[in-house]
């Protein structure tokens, strides 16, 4: 990292420290889910973005953090130890998935994911012993960290904050390893980086697994944080929702994530006293961006930064892909 | 494994694409150490043998083994961590990736393994090497240029480098010299031949430039409508009727 990279890092994560103080309840709690799901986005940009794959199930692996968070703290276990299965949980599901989707080719991963969303809900509603139902699990203790407790919002704002930071680390160390550079090759060219050794199936499916750990950790968060979880928060449409956070904010960017989902969350917040207009707005905001910067706000900003500092741009006198 | 077994070695291989043959029983050996041209007119079947003996393709009839070891069903990336290099005719880097990290890729999956490409150092180790291979291409200044912006020859070096990058012992080059100038040819020749006395490296070459196949070349086959019409040293195909007829042009 470059002197002025670790600079603006340490800024934003002063402004992130700061900007909970003062603020009312509400406030920090809708700073406290975007953190969250930041999370669970930066986790699938890790597939979307990197690696080139359809994932259309990261709320169900935050379901899956979730109500093994809940079920666990519920019975007395302490959080840092329901989070580790629930990160662990997640990686393991998402092995499983992907093993058989990624052996055939293209978006089937994206088939098999939107069938696991709908059935894993399907499961959370129907099994009402161990997961409640539809009315859901309550009454979640929040952790406390070196006997610190996190009973008030402006605390537990700050232990996930670590939690974001922790994963953001993660994530980092990842994309700037060997792996990174595999997954981008994945990416842009999969037959060449095959002929160069690189195992692809091998390769992607560890992508969405650690991606879907991700969402682990996001959800593993959501207990503590709502203190109460009923399936409905981890239906199909929230999958999309992430979806487009890791879209809208720039796909493959590593600060995309966390900006889409800062716009989605925020967006329709400050769109409220449009009243019943704001989805329509809301909506042709998302597509007029897609049009004008297929690569969402990332791209988007670059777009105009290299306007005016022209360096490098992309040919399109030649065929970018692959042909036998 | 028999020393003098052929490196690399075709039996019988056709390809079929519906009703076309592109490659129609083509058998030949190629000797460790050896650099064999492979000729012939547009839509010969050359690229098309290429990706049957490297797994991209499943030929229709036949087999190939390298080292002796058949490569029924080998996919193309053991293919490679058996030491096998290639290069495509199609333009074949990773456009959004800079220059440096194209050739990092190409011999990162061959340094240790997965658990220490992840803990490991981010380069592999490999900054040093990739960067030589950089400078060897004359590529020094676009080190940290995104691949997919630089011109079409400058591409296609990048390419060649990334196919050095795992010290390969047998190289299928398709096309390398297309849109390369000739001065960074010769050079091309000079590091091919170079790498072929030092390492004893193996090169099968697919070219349409019959100046650089012929002097670089010891051994040239010539196909024509998937199978082999010629084979012999240059001056021999240079002279065979058969050639100047289907290909050369007299
Ligand atoms: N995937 C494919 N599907 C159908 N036909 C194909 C396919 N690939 C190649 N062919 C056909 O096979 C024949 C041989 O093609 P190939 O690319 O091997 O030729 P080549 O000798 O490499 O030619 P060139 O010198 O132009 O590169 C051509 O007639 C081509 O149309
Ligand atoms: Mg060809």
């Amino acid at each position: 990292m470059t002197p002025t990279r670790i600079i603006l890092v340490a800024l934003g994560i002063a402004a992130l420290v700061a900007a909970p103080l003062g603020q009312g309840n509400y406030i920090v709690y809708t700073l406290t889910s975007w953190l969250l799901f930041s999370i669970a986005a930066m986790g699938l940009n890790l597939t979307l973005g990197y690696a080139g794959q359809v994932s259309l199930a990261q709320a169900a692996f935050m379901g899956i953090g979730a109500y093994v968070t809940a079920l666990m703290t519920l019975a007395g276990l302490p959080w840092i130890a329901a989070a580790l299965v629930s990160v662990a949980a997640s990686f393991v599901v998402g092995l499983l998935l992907g093993y058989p989707a990624l052996r055939v080719q293209h978006h089937f991963l994206a088939f098999v994911t939107l069938a696991f969303n709908i059935l894993l809900f399907l499961v959370l509603r129907n099994e009402e012993e161990v997961t409640g139902g539809s009315f859901g699990l309550v009454g979640m203790p929040r952790p406390s960290v070196l006997g610190i407790s996190t009973d008030s919002n402006l605390n537990f704002y700050y232990f996930a904050l670590a939690c974001f930071l922790f994963a953001a680390f993660v994530m980092w160390w990842i994309l700037r390893s060997p792996w990174g550079r595999a997954f981008k090759a994945l990416r842009e060219n999969p037959i060449r980086a095959e002929s160069l050794g690189l195992k692809i199936r091998r390769q992607t499916l560890l992508a969405f697994a650690i991606g879907s750990a991700f969402g682990g950790l996001a959800g593993a968060l959501m207990p503590p944080l709502v203190q109460f979880i009923e399936p409905g928060s981890f239906a199909l449409i929230h999958s999309l929702k992430l979806l487009l956070m890791v879209v809208v904010g720039g796909a493959g960017f590593f600060f995309g994530p966390m900006l889409g989902a800062a716009l989605v969350i925020l967006l329709p917040e400050l769109l409220r006293f449009t009243e019943g207009y704001y989805l329509i707005i809301y909506a042709l905001l998302v597509i007029v961006l897609m049009v004008f910067s297929p690569n969402g706000l990332i791209g988007l900003g670059q777009k105009i930064w290299l306007g005016f500092r022209p360096k490098q741009e992309e040919r399109r006198d030649m065929k970018k892909g692959f042909q036998l | 494994m028999n020393a003098h077994a052929p490196i690399l070695s075709v039996t019988n291989i056709s390809k079929q694409f519906g009703g076309i043959k592109a490659v129609n029983g083509v058998s030949f050996d190629v000797q460790r150490g050896e650099i064999l041209g492979l000729i012939g007119p547009n839509g010969s079947g050359k690229s098309t043998l290429f990706n049957c003996i490297l797994g991209q393709l499943r030929p229709t009839e036949g087999h190939c083994r390298i080292h002796g070891r058949s490569t029924d069903g080998v996919r193309p990336a053991d293919l490679s961590l058996m030491g096998v290099g290639r290069t495509f005719q199609q333009l074949s880097v990773f456009p959004r990736m800079t220059v440096l990290d194209n050739v990092i890729l190409a011999g990162q999956e061959h340094e240790g393994s997965m658990v220490s490409r992840l803990f490991g150092r981010p380069d592999a180790g490999l900054t040093a090497k990739a960067e030589q291979l950089i400078e060897f291409f004359r590529l020094s200044p676009y080190r940290d240029t995104e691949a997919g912006s630089l011109s079409y020859g400058q591409q296609k070096l990048v390419d060649a480098a990334m196919a050095f990058m795992a010290g390969p012992e047998i190289v299928l080059l398709d096309e390398p010299a297309g849109g390369v100038n000739l001065t960074m040819l010769a050079h091309l020749k000079d590091r091919l031949l170079t790498y072929n006395r030092e390492h004893g490296t193996t090169f099968v070459v697919i070219e349409h430039n019959m100046e650089f196949v012929m002097s670089l070349c010891t051994r040239i086959i010539v196909l024509a409508q998937g199978e082999i019409i010629a084979q012999g040293s240059p001056d021999e195909i240079r002279s065979n009727p058969m050639v100047i007829d289907a290909y050369l042009g007299g």
